[in-house]
């Protein structure tokens, strides 16, 4: 359901289930979720512990397949990929940031950034260029040489963004993404969040934080893997 | 820098990933590298012992076919107070081969003689052989100064003798013995030539006090003339007399490919001939075929104990691997979530335990190289070194990091990535 209707759709759910096996019982973290997120929209998904947000962040990332039901992303159902398309889909035109910004600590922040092409068929002639282009728009084209080890909460969640973005995906999946960050940190790294959709982004953000969640657009809110409500906040 | 090719790139990173664990890293390394030295040093050296056993039974001429005189056992003996004892090859054996079977190019008679042999003071008890001038050529011997003995020698009955060169040094530490007289028993001969050393072969008599093998070869005429074919030998009580015409005939077969064949017809006449066993025939050819089996059985057997060094190389890097997984579940869980296709995964592990495996393998090159070397000058044993054997540790080497990395990388290959990311 998107509460704009004409907006291209850029993901989305058709009845989702994801059940799991727990000792003898079944759980549906997700319990038939439908549900549209229209392209160039700034998402966030809010709910309690265990409400399914992390379940659904990762069936909208492509890393989990639902039990029932089906996702399609750019009109495409995600079902009838195999295990290297559904790889191929994640590293082309879906760009996760983390809350504990997993970045690889052996590899220096250009190279952080260069991940996701590292995963191509063909290196992209771009893709270097790209890389600087973002280190320095996250603020951090001084440091492209530097490790994570070597950076801050705020500085590694800035190139966990630049890295999202390498490919140009289609949709930007954020975990918590001020989870691990000081008010301030996350106040920036929010504000790239806002420059993104400006500039016409996919964001879909999973927090638990009111304050964040209202940032957003629009917010679907779940209780026991189910669609609570979805709000547009006036306020964005 | 960032690297374009991705196969290239993936080894970078391999490095790195490993360097991240440096003494983690070198001690696996260690496993493959003493699996490697051991292959190869183990290599060396039975290649070069059975080299050298294969050198000796070479000397004794491919193209040969040696007849012996043997000794019959005790119990034939009379137990009288003068035994007298008759055996062995005969001249009639010897023109019965040099007249009966085509293809043999030369057949000469060897008769030793059990005389000590003097020059001044110092004494030594060689092989004292007598025979003709064609035992150079069948044997292969090399004239290191003066020559060998002549058909002219052989037809005058000369005096004349050769010495091999460890008895002349024995006997002319200082100077050239061409020329010299030596005292052999009871008869004075002239050195006229001296001939290199080769391998012990056969049974070299040595004196206890005057450790000197070797031999000196006499023509087989004048040697007759001067010792005779009987021997006797006196013990409390009794006296043993022993008569043999010839100790050893050579027989020269001119093509190899005869070989077995005369040697077949050989031990039919003797068998024929001789109511006891009193010969036996010797074919270096034989002998070499089944040394060269020798040596690949013991080749297989030492590479296999090497072979063992390198497994437990490989089920070391395996349990590094294995643990650098579990470490690395989350980096395998972001890389998957990032693009990474299984075979990605697969191949980053796979090339950083081919290059653990790798850099012990050529660490291993180096010191198998080595190893030998120092065997060889502290040991005194001979050890060849062959190009297959390093080429072969190596390759077994990565084979081994490639299959023992398969397993971990299989593993971490297939893990979810859900729950891959979620691990702390």
């Amino acid at each position: 359901m998107t509460l704009q209707a004409q907006t291209e759709v850029a993901a989305e759910l058709v009845n989702v289930r994801r059940v799991y096996q727990m000792g003898g019982t079944e759980v549906a973290a997700l319990d038939g979720i439908t549900h549209q997120f229209g392209r160039g929209e700034y998402w966030s998904i809010m709910g309690s512990s265990g409400s399914g947000k992390s379940t659904l962040l990762n069936i909208l990332g492509c890393i989990d397949r639902p039990t029932e039901g089906e996702y399609l992303v750019g009109g495409s159902p995600v079902s009838t990929l195999n295990d290297d398309q559904l790889s191929e889909l994640r590293g082309a035109r879906l760009g996760f940031v983390f809350q504990s910004y997993n970045l690889i600590p052996q590899l220096d922040v250009l190279e952080n950034i260069l991940v996701p092409v590292m995963y191509r068929d063909e290196w992209p002639p771009w893709a270097l260029d790209r890389a600087k282009e973002l280190a320095e728009r996250v603020g951090l084209g001084g440091r492209t040489g530097h490790r994570p080890p070597e950076l801050s909460g705020g500085q590694q969640q800035r190139v966990a963004i630049a890295r999202a973005l390498i490919n140009d995906p289609d949709l930007i999946l954020a975990d918590e993404a001020t989870g691990n960050l000081d008010t301030k940190t996350a106040e920036e790294i929010l504000e790239v969040f806002d420059e993104l959709h400006a500039e016409g982004k996919t964001i879909l953000l999973v927090t638990h934080e009111r304050s964040i969640g209202l940032r957003a657009e629009f917010t679907l809110k779940l209780v026991d893997g189910r669609t609570e409500e979805v709000v547009e906040n006036r306020s964005s | 820098m960032i690297i374009r090719s991705p196969f290239l790139r993936t080894v970078r990173l391999g490095i790195s990933s490993l360097l991240l664990h440096k003494l983690r890293a070198f001690l696996t390394t260690l496993g493959v590298l003493f699996g490697v030295a051991s292959v190869i040093a183990m290599l060396a050296v039975g290649e070069g012992a059975s080299e050298s056993a294969q050198e000796q039974i070479r000397q004794l001429g491919s193209q040969n076919v040696i007849l012996r005189s043997v000794k019959p056992p005790e119990d034939q003996q009379s137990n009288q107070d003068v035994r007298v004892l008759a055996y062995g090859l005969t001249d009639s054996d010897r023109l019965r081969i040099e007249y009966t079977y085509p293809g043999v190019r030369s057949v000469i008679p060897v008769m030793q003689v059990p005389e000590e042999v003097r020059k001044g003071t110092r004494v030594c008890r060689p092989r004292v052989l007598c025979t003709r001038s064609d035992y150079r050529d069948a044997t292969g011997r090399v004239i290191y100064e003066g020559r060998f003995l002549s058909e002219l020698d052989e037809s005058l009955e000369e005096p004349a003798c050769v010495l091999s060169y460890e008895v002349a040094r024995h006997l002319f530490p200082f100077s050239s013995p061409v020329g010299e007289t030596i005292r052999i028993g009871g008869e004075y001969l002239e050195v006229v030539g001296v001939v290199l050393p080769r391998g012990p072969v056969g049974q070299v008599s040595i004196d206890s006090s005057t450790e000197v093998g070797g031999d000196i070869f006499l023509p087989l005429s004048a040697g007759r003339r001067m010792f005779g074919t009987t021997q006797v030998k006196m013990r409390s009580g009794s006296r043993d007399i022993t008569e043999v015409e010839l100790h050893e005939i050579i027989v020269d077969v001119r093509n190899a490919a005869d070989v077995p064949m005369i040697a077949d017809a050989c031990r039919a006449m003797l068998d024929r001939e001789h109511n006891d066993k009193d010969w036996e025939v010797i074919v270096p050819l034989e002998l070499l075929l089944r040394a060269e089996e020798t040596k690949r059985i013991f080749n297989i057997v030492l590479g296999s104990i090497a072979g063992i060094s390198l497994l437990v190389g490989g089920i070391g890097i395996m349990n590094v691997m294995l643990a650098t997984v579990t470490e690395r579940t989350r980096e395998i869980g972001i890389r998957r979530a990032l693009g990474a296709k299984r075979k990605d995964i697969v191949i980053q592990f796979l090339v950083e335990t081919t290059v653990l495996s790798g850099c012990g393998g050529v660490a291993g090159v180096a010191l198998g190289l080595i190893i030998p070397a120092i065997v060889e000058a502290t040991a005194d044993m001979p050890t060849i070194v062959t190009p297959q054997a390093p080429a072969l540790a190596f390759g077994i080497s990565v084979g081994i990091g490639v299959i023992f990395g398969l397993y971990p990388a299989w593993r971490a290959a297939n893990m979810d990535p859900v729950e891959a990311l979620r691990h702390e």
